[in-house]
C-alpha cells in the first residue's frame, strides 16, 4: 500500500514538475467550458431577414410588423429589386428573405375561405440545420398572425391546436443539453492525456526500465499510473459541474451519488482505455495520436452534438464501444430527468464491463511489453 | 554562388525531413489514414436528420378522428409509432429513453375538436435533446395540421390558416444534413493534420537536442522553417485531395464552385494551420504541452466554433469575438460556400484574405520566437 502511495506521489510529481504541464491540464478544460458553453447551441438567437415587400398593403405591413416585433428576427435590409435577393443570401449577409407578392392584400382580405394568401420564405440553406430552425421560427411567427387576424377580423374561432410541450427542459435551451454534455466530454479529454502520456513519457526518457526493476508489482505500477488520471479526472468533473449549474444556471435534478458513481466508472473506462494506448506505443508522439484517434471519433459517436439514432446502424453498433456513449445518457439523465440507478443500470453496466476489460487488457500489454 | 549554395542547403534539409517522415509512419498516417478514417466515420456517423422518431400513441377511445390521425402517423417517414394503453405506460416509457415523445387522445378527443376554445390533444417530447425535441415538434405539427386541413375540407367548415408560408431553400432544397456536415468536416480533419503533424515535430526536436545541432551546421533559420514546412504541405494537400474526392464521390456532395478557388483556398488554410503548429511547439518546446495546447487550440474549436455545426451569429459577442481568431472559421464559411453556392466573391475573397493574414501572422512569429529562442 505504501509502495503503491509513493509510486502515486512520484506519478504526480512527473506530471506537475512542470509548471506549464500543471496549467495545461487545470485551467484549458475550465476556458473550454465558458466558451463552449456559449458557443454551443442549435438555437437561433438572431435570424438575419430582407423584406420584399411588393404589395405595400396594410395586411401585408400588419405581417411584417409581427416579424419586427419579434426578439428573434432581426430586420437588415427592406429590398426593392427581384436580383437583390440572390446577392443578400450569397454573401451571407441575410439568412432569410421574406417576399409578399403584389396580390397578398386582395388574397387576404378578399378571401371567402379559398387557398390562403402566401407569404414568400427564401432561406440560405447551406448549413441546412440552421435553415429547418428558422424556417420553424417563420411558421410561429405566421401562426402567431393568424390568431390574431382571425380574432381581429372576426372570423369565428381558430382551427383546433396540438398543445406540444417539452419535459425535462420546458423551454428547449439547447445549452443545458451541451453544457451537460462538455461534463462528460471534458472529463475524457483531460483524464486520457494525463494517463497517456504517462508510460509513453518514462518509455521515451529510458526511466520506464528502472520502473520495472523495482520489486512492485506490474499491478501496482498499473494502480501508480491510474490514480492521477482517476484523481485529477474527478476533481476536473466536479469543478464542471459546479460551473454548470452555478454559471450556466443548467438544473441538477437527480443526486450526486448517481453522478459520482457514473462519473467514477466511465473515469475507470477512459483510464483504462489511456493505459492501453500508452503501453501500446513507444514514443510520446504515438501515444498522443492514438489519443487524438481514441478522442475524435469517441467524442463525436457519443451522442454529444447529433443523436445517436441519426446515424446508419452499423455505426450505431460501433457506438455500444463508446464509454462517452453512456455516461453522457448518465450525466444528462441525472442533470436534466433526475434519473436515479434504477433508470440508469442500463449505461452504468456496460460502462463496467469496459472500464475491466480495457483495465485487464492494459495489464496484459504492460506485463507482454516487459518480458 | 550564395544563393546555389542556400537552395543546396534547403534540399539537403528537406532530404533530412522526408527521410524522417518516411522513417516514422506516424505523419503519413496523421496525413492519409487520419482524414479518411475520420470523414468515413463522420461522414455516416454525424448527421441530424431525424428518422425514424420513436412516438408513442396513447388512444383512450377509439375514434374516427383519432384513426385518421394514426395513419398520418403511419404514413409518415419520420415516424415509428408504437401504442400505449394509458398515459401512465407512456409516461415510464419516456422515462426510459424508449420512446422520444408521445401523444394523447383524450376519449372526448371528438368532442373537443368541436369546442372552442380547448385544447383536443396533447403531445409531451422529451426535450433533453433540444434540437431532436424541435426536430420531432414540428414534424408532429405537421402530421397534425395536415390531418386538420384534411378533417376541415371534408366537414367544410371553420376557417382554414389566412396566411401561409411558402419556403424555398436554397442550395440544399432537400436539406440533406450531410451536405453541409461534410465540408465542414473537412475543415474539421484538416485542422486536426496540420497541427498535429508539425506540432510534435519542433517539440521533439527540442527534447531531443538536435536542433541545437542542426543549428551549429551553416543553415539559416528561414530554411529550418522551410524545411519543416514543406514536407509537411506536400502531406497536407495530398490528405486534402484525397478528402475532397471522398466528399464528390462517395458522400456525393456537389461542388458548385471552380477547384481552382477550392485549391487556392486550402493552400492557405493549410499553411495557417502548420504555421499554427509550428509556432505551439516552437512556443512550448515540450511535446505532452504542445500536444495538449494542440488538441485544446485545434481540434474542439475547429468543431465548435468555425460555424461548422453551430451558428456563429447566435452565439454572445464575446464568443463572437473568438471565432474570428480561429482559422477554421474562414475555411468552413468558403468551403460550404464553394460546395453549395459557387463562386461568391463577395463571400470568398474577405476569408481568404483572412486566412492569408493569419497564415503570414503564425509563420512570422514563428520565426521570430524561434530566432529569440536561440539567442
Amino acid at each position: 500500500m505504501n509502495q503503491i502511495i509513493a509510486l502515486v506521489v512520484k506519478e504526480f510529481i512527473a506530471l506537475f514538475k512542470d509548471k506549464r504541464a500543471r496549467f495545461v491540464v487545470i485551467v484549458p478544460p475550465l476556458i473550454q467550458l465558458l466558451v463552449f458553453g456559449y458557443a454551443a447551441s442549435f438555437d437561433l438567437n438572431r435570424v438575419t431577414y430582407a423584406v420584399f415587400d411588393r404589395d405595400g398593403g396594410p395586411a401585408a405591413r400588419a405581417l411584417l410588423a409581427h416579424f419586427e416585433g419579434s426578439p428573434t428576427f432581426e430586420l437588415r435590409y427592406r429590398i426593392r429589386r427581384q436580383d437583390e435577393i440572390a446577392a443578400l443570401i450569397d454573401a451571407g449577409e441575410v439568412l432569410l428573405v421574406l417576399q409578399i407578392d403584389p396580390d397578398f392584400d386582395g388574397d387576404l382580405l378578399g378571401r371567402h375561405g379559398e387557398a390562403p394568401a402566401k407569404l414568400q420564405v427564401i432561406i440560405d440553406g447551406r448549413n441546412s440545420n440552421t435553415a429547418q430552425v428558422a424556417q420553424e421560427y417563420v411558421n410561429r411567427v405566421v401562426a402567431d398572425f393568424n390568431r390574431h387576424w382571425i380574432a381581429a377580423q372576426g372570423l369565428g374561432r381558430s382551427p383546433p391546436e396540438l398543445a406540444v410541450r417539452a419535459w425535462y427542459n420546458p423551454n428547449l435551451e439547447s445549452r443545458w443539453f451541451f453544457v451537460s454534455g462538455l461534463v462528460g466530454l471534458l472529463t475524457l479529454v483531460v483524464a486520457m492525456m494525463v494517463t497517456a502520456m504517462s508510460v509513453a513519457r518514462e518509455r521515451e526518457q529510458g526511466t520506464f526500465d528502472q520502473l520495472l526493476v523495482t520489486p512492485l508489482h506490474p499491478a501496482q505500477i498499473l494502480i501508480g499510473k491510474a490514480m492521477p488520471g482517476l484523481l485529477i479526472g474527478v476533481f476536473e468533473a466536479s469543478l464542471v459541474v459546479l460551473a454548470a449549474v452555478v454559471w450556466f444556471g443548467v438544473p441538477l435534478v437527480g443526486s450526486l451519488a448517481v453522478l459520482y458513481t457514473g462519473m467514477l466508472l466511465f473515469l475507470l473506462a477512459a483510464v483504462g482505455a489511456g493505459l492501453m494506448i500508452s503501453s501500446l506505443a513507444l514514443t510520446m508522439q504515438q501515444a498522443l495520436l492514438g489519443t487524438f484517434l481514441f478522442m475524435v471519433p469517441a467524442a463525436i459517436l457519443s451522442g454529444f452534438s447529433t443523436p445517436i439514432a441519426n446515424m446508419p446502424e452499423p455505426v450505431q453498433w460501433l457506438t455500444l464501444a463508446n464509454p462517452l456513449r453512456y455516461y453522457l445518457i448518465i450525466v444528462r439523465g441525472v442533470f436534466l430527468e433526475g434519473a436515479g440507478f434504477s433508470v440508469l443500470l442500463h449505461q452504468m453496466w456496460p460502462l463496467a464491463l469496459i472500464a475491466l476489460l480495457s483495465l485487464s487488457a492494459a495489464t496484459w500489454l504492460f506485463r507482454h511489453r516487459m518480458d | 554562388m550564395r544563393a546555389q549554395a542556400s537552395h543546396r542547403r534547403l534540399l539537403g534539409l528537406l532530404r533530412k525531413e522526408w527521410l524522417q517522415v518516411l522513417r516514422d509512419p506516424s505523419s503519413i498516417a496523421i496525413a492519409f489514414v487520419l482524414p479518411v478514417g475520420l470523414l468515413l466515420l463522420f461522414g455516416y456517423g454525424v448527421s441530424l436528420d431525424a428518422r425514424n422518431l420513436r412516438i408513442g400513441l396513447v388512444i383512450e377511445q377509439p375514434s374516427a378522428e383519432a384513426s385518421d390521425l394514426v395513419s398520418g402517423f403511419r404514413q409518415s417517414v419520420y415516424f415509428e409509432p408504437r401504442f400505449f394503453d394509458s398515459r401512465q405506460a407512456a409516461r415510464s416509457a419516456l422515462a426510459q429513453h424508449a420512446i422520444d415523445g408521445f401523444i394523447v387522445l383524450p376519449a372526448d378527443f371528438a368532442r373537443r375538436l368541436q369546442a372552442a376554445d380547448e385544447v383536443p390533444a396533447q403531445a409531451i417530447v422529451n426535450g433533453v435533446d433540444a434540437n431532436s425535441a424541435r426536430l420531432l415538434s414540428a414534424y408532429v405539427q405537421g402530421v397534425w395540421s395536415t390531418w386538420l386541413q384534411r378533417e376541415l375540407a371534408t366537414r367544410s367548415s371553420g376557417p382554414s390558416e389566412p396566411v401561409a408560408a411558402e419556403t424555398r431553400i436554397w442550395f440544399n432544397p432537400e436539406l440533406r444534413s450531410r451536405n453541409y456536415l461534410v465540408p465542414g468536416l473537412l475543415v474539421v480533419n484538416m485542422t486536426l493534420v496540420g497541427a498535429l503533424l508539425t506540432a510534435l515535430v519542433m517539440a521533439r526536436e527540442w527534447e531531443r537536442g538536435t536542433l541545437e545541432a542542426l543549428l551549429v551546421t551553416p543553415v539559416t533559420l528561414r530554411e529550418i522553417l522551410l524545411g519543416k514546412l514543406l514536407p509537411y504541405f506536400a502531406l497536407g494537400m495530398g490528405g486534402m485531395a484525397l478528402s475532397v474526392l471522398m466528399a464528390l464521390t462517395l458522400f456525393q456532395v456537389p461542388l458548385r464552385g471552380s477547384f481552382w478557388v477550392l485549391v487556392a483556398c486550402s493552400m492557405l488554410f493549410l499553411l495557417a494551420a502548420l504555421g499554427m503548429g509550428l509556432l505551439i511547439s516552437i512556443v512550448t518546446r515540450n511535446q505532452f504541452v504542445a500536444g495538449m495546447i494542440a488538441l485544446v487550440t485545434t481540434f474542439l474549436p475547429a468543431f465548435l466554433l468555425s460555424g461548422f455545426l453551430f451558428d456563429i451569429n447566435s452565439m454572445p459577442v464575446v464568443v463572437q469575438a473568438i471565432t474570428h481568431l480561429i482559422a477554421a472559421r474562414y475555411f468552413v464559411a468558403i468551403l460550404q460556400t464553394l460546395f453549395l453556392a459557387g463562386d461568391v466573391w463577395s463571400l470568398i475573397l474577405p476569408n481568404a484574405a483572412a486566412l492569408a493574414i493569419m497564415a503570414i501572422l503564425f509563420l512570422g512569429l514563428s520565426r521570430r520566437l524561434l530566432r529569440k529562442r536561440l539567442e
